[in-house]
C-alpha cells in the first residue's frame, strides 16, 4: 500500500437530472504529476470541484495522508494546502498583478498593506519558476498568457502543496507550455503534488507520471503513462478510436481577397507600437494562419483589421475596396465575418437568447427588420435554420439564453452566425480554444469548408497542432512583425518554433514588394 | 433520470411559459420589496408617535383611494423621471440627471407658455414640446461628454442638476414677464397653456397621465420590438460585443441620453403646465436654489418598476399612491416631516430591497440550496445532457 496524500474514495456527485460524477476514485502521490483526462462533460472540473470544496458529494470520501477530511468550501481547501489554477481565472480586472495575487493573504500592518516584502517573494518566485509577469500592470490590460502566469504564481505565494490545474495549456503558446510543463515537473520534483486536467494527450505523455480517465462520469482507470500509449488513451476518453489527422482536399487558390499593406498598430500597453509595418495578402481558397506566442501582436492586429481599433499607418484592403478607415459594419458588409478571440467579451451578449445572438450581425437587414421593428418570426426561423445547419445544440432550442450553452456550443453559434453571412474572408481568432476534441474537429472541419468554397480564411492560431495541421501557408509574427513565411508541408513543429521565439527569421516577399 | 429531464424541458420549451415565469418573478420580488418597505415604514412610523400609528399607517395604506384622481395627477412627473432614468439604465447610464432636465422642461415649458405667442389651441402643445427640448438638451451634452471623452454620465449628470438648477433659477428672476418678484415665484400661467383637465372634481389630474401611459407603453414596444431597442439593450448588457456587432456606441449613448433627457424634460413641462384646480390661478416655480426632487424620485421609481416602463407606470403609482395617502395622516397628529421621513423609508427602501432581492436570491440559491448554479457546471451539465442525447440517438 502506497502513501498517498490525497485519496478521493468512491466520489459520487449527483445533479438533478445527471450523475456527474459515479463512483470514481483518484489517489495522488506526493511529488507527482498526476493527469485527469476526459472529454468536456467527463465531470472532471466536476470532481476537482468536490475536491476544491466547490460542490460536496453524495457518496464518497476525501482523505488528506491519510486522514479523512471535510471540505465544505474553498477556505477549507486552502488551509489544506490544495490550490487551483481555473479555466476562467479569477482575477480582478482593474487590479494589478501583485494585487490580484496577494489578494485575500494580504501582508499588514495595522490594516496598512505592506506591498514591498510580498513584491519580492512574487518576484522571487516568478524568477525561480520563469513565470515572467510585469506586476504593476493591469490584469485588464494583459495577455491570457500573464494572467494564468498571475494565477499560477497566487498559487506558489499561498504556498499550496497539492496544486490544481484546470485546462491550463488551453491557452498557452507552445514554448510557454513547455515552459509550464517544465515548472509542473520542478514543482513536483520539490515535492507538490500536481494534478493537471487536460484533454490533450501530448501534454499528458510528456509531463504526467500517472492518469486518470473519466468518460461520461463514470471512472474508466488509472494508467502509468510509461506504460500506455497516445493511442491507447485516446480510447479510453473517447471510447473509440479517432483519427488525428485533418483530410484536405487540394484547391485552387484564387485572386486576393483581402490585402495588408505596411500596416501600423500602437500598442496601448507600451510607447511602441505593437505591430509593425506588416504587409501579406490572402487569397480566396486558402487558409492562412497567423501564428505566434501570444502577445506578439497578434490582438492588436486583429483589432486593427476588423475594426475595433485604428491603425497609425498603412492600408487594408478587403475585394477590392479600400476599408482601412471603414466603420466594423462597413467592414462586415464588405465581406468580412469575424470569429473573435474572447466569445464572451465581444461573440456573444450572454443576456440575449441564442435567437438574437444568431443575428447579432443582420438584425438589421431588411429580412430581419420592417421600418425599424424587429421580424421575431423572420428571426425565429432564421434561428431555427442556423441550429440544424450548424447542429448548435442548446437546452431550449432559439430561445435558449446564451449564458446557459456550453463553451463548445456557444462557440458553434458564433461560427453559425459568422460562416452563414455573405462573406469574402473569414477572420477566426483561436477558434478552438478551451474546446474538447470533437468540438476542435468540427471547428476546423468548417474552416476547411470555407477555403473549399473558395473564400479566404485568416487563421490566428497558438497552437500547434493547428497551426500545421489546418493552414496552407503560416505567417510568423514576433514582436509585431512578420519574420517569416512558410510551407506547412515543407516545415517542423521545430522549425516554426524557432521563428516564433524570434530565433530564427526570413524575408517575406510581400514586404519587399511594398517597400 | 431520463424522465426528469425530459420534463424539465418541456416545461420550458414554449417562449410564453419563459416570460410568464420570468414576469412572476418579478413581479413577486416587487410586491416582497414593497412588503418589507411597508414594514419598516411602519416601525419608524411606530417610533415617531406610537398612541395613532394604526390609524396613521392605515391612512398611508388606503388613504390613496379617496383622491384616486390626485395620486394620478402626482404621479404623472414621477412617472416620466422614472422613464428617463430607467431608459437610459437599460443601455447601462445611470442618469442621475433627471431632476437637472426636469427642471430645464420646466423653464422651456414657462418660456414658451408667458413669451411665445401662440394661437391657444397650439399654445400648451407648443409649450410640451418646448419642455421636451429643454430635458433633451440637458441629457444631450452629458451624452456628448459620455461618447467623445468617456466622462462618467454619473458626475456630468450631478453637476448638470446644479447648473441647470442655478441657470433657470437665474434665468427666472431676470426675466419681469416670468418672474413675480413681490412673491418669489412665477407668474400665473394663462389658461390657454396650462393642460386640459382631466375634470375630476377637486382635483388637478390632467391629460399629462395619459400622456405619460401612452409614452411609456411606446417605450416599452421601441424597447422590445425594435431594432434601436435591440441595439439599446444589447450595448447595456455588452458593449464590447455590441461594439464588434457594428452598432454604433457613441451615436446610441448621445441618442439615449437626449431620449432620456426629453422625458425628463416631458415631466417638467407637464407639472409646470398643470391646470390649477383654483379658478384663476396655476402651477408656479420657485426659484429658491432647490434641485427638484421628482429627479430623484425617478431613481427609486425606475429601481422599483425594474427598469421597464411598464413596470415604471406601476411603480410611478404606487409611490403617488402612497404619497397622497401618507399626507392624510396630518389628520391623526402626525407632522408633514415625520410623514415624508416614513414615505421616504417606504420608497427608498423597497427600491433597496428590490436590487437586494436579486442579490439575496442569489446568494440564497448558492450557498442555502445546494443546487447548481455555477457556469462551470452548466457547462458540464449541458455536455452530460447532450452526450445522453446523443446516446439515445445511437441506440435508436
Amino acid at each position: 500500500m502506497e502513501n498517498y496524500i490525497v485519496e478521493m474514495l468512491n466520489i459520487t456527485k449527483e445533479f438533478p437530472g445527471i450523475i456527474a460524477n459515479d463512483n470514481i476514485t483518484l489517489n495522488l502521490k506526493k511529488g507527482e504529476v498526476h493527469a485527469l483526462l476526459g472529454e468536456n462533460g467527463a465531470g472532471k472540473s466536476t470532481l476537482v470541484s468536490v475536491l476544491f470544496g466547490l460542490y460536496q458529494a453524495e457518496k464518497g470520501e476525501i482523505k488528506k495522508n491519510g486522514k479523512e477530511v471535510k471540505i465544505n468550501n474553498p477556505n477549507d481547501a486552502n488551509d489544506l494546502g490544495i490550490g487551483m489554477v481555473h479555466q476562467h481565472f479569477k482575477l480582478v480586472e482593474i487590479f494589478t498583478v501583485l494585487e490580484n495575487i496577494i489578494l485575500g493573504v494580504e501582508p499588514n500592518t495595522l490594516g496598512f498593506l505592506q506591498k514591498t516584502d510580498a513584491r519580492k517573494k512574487v518576484m522571487e518566485l516568478s524568477g525561480k519558476y520563469g513565470l515572467k509577469i510585469n506586476p504593476d500592470a493591469l490584469i485588464e490590460e494583459i495577455s491570457i498568457g500573464m494572467q494564468q502566469r498571475a494565477e499560477i504564481l497566487k498559487m506558489l505565494y499561498r504556498e499550496n502543496e497539492i496544486l490544481i490545474f484546470d485546462e491550463p495549456t488551453a491557452v498557452l503558446t507552445p514554448q510557454e507550455i513547455k515552459e509550464l510543463l517544465k515548472i509542473m515537473r520542478d514543482l513536483a520534483q520539490e515535492g507538490k503534488s500536481v494534478l493537471f486536467i487536460t484533454h490533450k494527450l501530448n501534454e499528458i505523455i510528456e509531463v504526467a507520471d500517472r492518469c486518470t480517465v473519466l468518460r461520461k462520469g463514470k471512472y474508466i482507470g488509472t494508467v502509468d503513462i510509461k506504460d500506455t500509449t497516445k493511442e491507447e488513451l485516446s480510447r479510453m476518453m473517447v471510447g473509440r478510436d479517432i483519427s488525428f489527422n485533418i483530410e484536405k482536399k487540394l484547391t485552387e487558390v484564387k485572386e486576393v481577397v483581402l490585402s495588408v499593406k505596411n500596416v501600423t498598430v500602437p500598442s496601448k500597453l507600451h510607447k511602441n507600437n505593437a505591430v509593425k509595418n506588416i504587409s501579406f495578402d490572402v487569397r480566396g481558397g486558402e487558409i492562412v494562419c497567423l501564428a505566434g506566442i501570444d502577445g506578439n501582436g497578434q490582438t492588436e492586429f486583429i483589432s486593427a483589421l476588423t475594426g475595433l481599433e485604428k491603425v497609425s499607418s498603412g492600408t487594408i484592403i478587403l475585394g477590392g475596396k479600400d476599408i482601412t478607415k471603414s466603420s466594423i459594419r462597413k467592414r462586415s458588409v464588405s465581406g468580412m465575418s469575424h470569429i473573435p478571440e474572447d466569445r464572451h467579451k465581444h461573440g456573444l451578449i450572454l443576456d440575449y437568447s441564442l435567437e438574437e445572438n444568431l443575428v447579432l450581425q443582420r438584425y438589421w437587414q431588411p429580412e430581419f427588420q420592417n421600418k425599424g421593428f424587429i421580424r421575431f418570426h423572420a428571426v425565429r426561423n432564421y434561428a431555427e435554420c442556423l441550429i440544424k445547419k450548424y447542429d448548435v445544440r442548446s437546452g431550449q432550442g432559439p430561445i435558449t439564453m446564451a449564458r446557459s450553452m456550453s463553451g463548445g456550443n456557444q462557440q458553434k453559434a458564433i461560427i453559425a452566425r459568422e460562416i452563414d453571412k455573405d462573406h469574402e474572408v473569414l477572420v477566426a481568432v483561436q477558434p478552438t480554444r478551451g474546446l474538447d476534441v470533437g468540438a476542435v474537429e468540427y471547428i476546423h472541419k468548417q474552416l476547411i469548408s470555407r477555403r473549399d468554397c473558395g473564400k479566404g480564411v485568416l487563421l490566428v492560431s497558438l497552437e500547434l497542432d493547428e497551426v500545421m495541421n489546418v493552414s496552407d501557408r503560416i505567417l510568423v509574427m514576433y514582436e509585431g512583425e512578420i519574420v517569416g513565411e512558410l510551407d506547412p508541408k515543407k516545415t517542423t513543429v521545430q522549425e516554426l518554433g524557432l521563428y516564433m521565439s524570434g530565433a530564427k527569421r526570413n524575408t517575406v516577399k510581400e514586404i519587399d514588394n511594398a517597400e | 433520470m431520463q424522465s426528469k429531464k425530459s420534463s424539465s424541458r418541456n416545461k420550458g420549451i414554449t417562449l410564453k411559459n419563459i416570460t410568464e415565469s420570468k414576469g412572476f418573478t418579478a413581479f413577486t420580488s416587487v410586491l416582497l420589496a414593497i412588503f418589507l418597505g411597508l414594514i419598516f415604514g411602519f416601525i419608524v412610523m411606530a417610533f415617531a408617535g406610537p398612541q395613532n400609528v394604526f390609524k396613521g399607517f392605515s391612512y398611508i395604506l388606503l388613504g390613496g383611494f379617496g383622491r384616486f384622481g390626485d395620486v394620478l395627477y402626482f404621479a404623472t412627473p414621477i412617472l416620466m423621471t422614472g422613464l428617463s432614468v430607467g431608459l437610459a439604465f437599460r443601455m447601462g447610464l445611470f442618469n442621475i440627471g433627471a431632476s437637472g432636465q426636469y427642471t430645464m422642461g420646466m423653464f422651456f415649458a414657462l418660456y414658451v407658455g408667458f413669451m411665445w405667442d401662440l394661437p391657444p389651441e397650439i399654445h400648451w402643445i407648443a409649450a410640451i414640446i418646448a419642455g421636451m427640448v429643454g430635458g433633451m438638451l440637458w441629457g444631450f451634452i452629458p451624452g456628448i461628454f459620455k461618447a467623445f471623452l468617456n466622462v462618467n454620465e454619473v458626475i456630468t449628470t450631478i453637476m448638470f442638476n446644479y447648473i441647470g438648477m442655478y441657470l433657470v433659477d437665474m434665468l427666472i428672476q431676470g426675466n419681469l414677464v416670468l418672474y413675480l418678484s413681490s412673491n418669489a415665484r412665477t407668474n400665473y400661467l394663462p389658461r390657454t397653456v396650462q393642460l386640459p383637465s382631466l375634470g375630476i372634481m377637486g382635483s388637478n389630474v390632467n391629460v399629462g397621465i395619459i400622456m405619460a401611459v401612452i409614452i411609456g407603453i411606446i417605450l416599452f414596444i421601441v424597447l422590445e420590438k425594435t431594432t434601436f431597442g435591440y441595439e439599446l439593450k444589447a450595448t447595456g448588457f455588452n458593449k464590447h460585443a455590441s461594439n464588434y456587432a457594428g452598432m454604433k456606441g457613441k451615436t446610441n449613448i448621445i441618442l439615449t441620453m437626449v431620449i432620456a433627457g426629453g422625458l425628463a424634460g416631458l415631466g417638467g413641462a407637464f407639472a409646470i403646465l398643470a391646470p390649477s384646480a383654483i379658478a384663476g390661478s396655476s402651477m408656479t416655480y420657485e426659484p429658491i436654489n432647490i434641485i427638484a426632487v421628482n429627479g430623484f424620485n425617478g431613481i427609486a421609481v425606475a429601481l422599483l418598476g425594474s427598469a421597464n416602463p411598464i413596470g415604471i407606470i406601476f411603480s410611478a403609482t404606487f409611490i403617488s399612491f402612497i404619497q397622497r395617502g401618507g399626507t392624510l395622516a396630518n389628520l391623526v397628529g402626525y407632522k408633514p416631516e415625520i410623514i415624508d421621513v416614513v414615505i421616504a423609508v417606504i420608497i427608498y427602501f423597497s427600491a433597496f430591497a428590490m436590487i437586494m432581492n436579486s442579490g439575496i436570491g442569489r446568494f440564497i440559491k448558492k450557498y442555502i440550496i445546494k443546487k447548481p448554479h455555477t457556469n462551470i457546471l452548466l457547462e458540464d451539465l449541458e455536455a452530460v445532457e447532450e452526450e445522453i442525447e446523443v446516446q439515445n440517438k445511437e441506440a435508436e
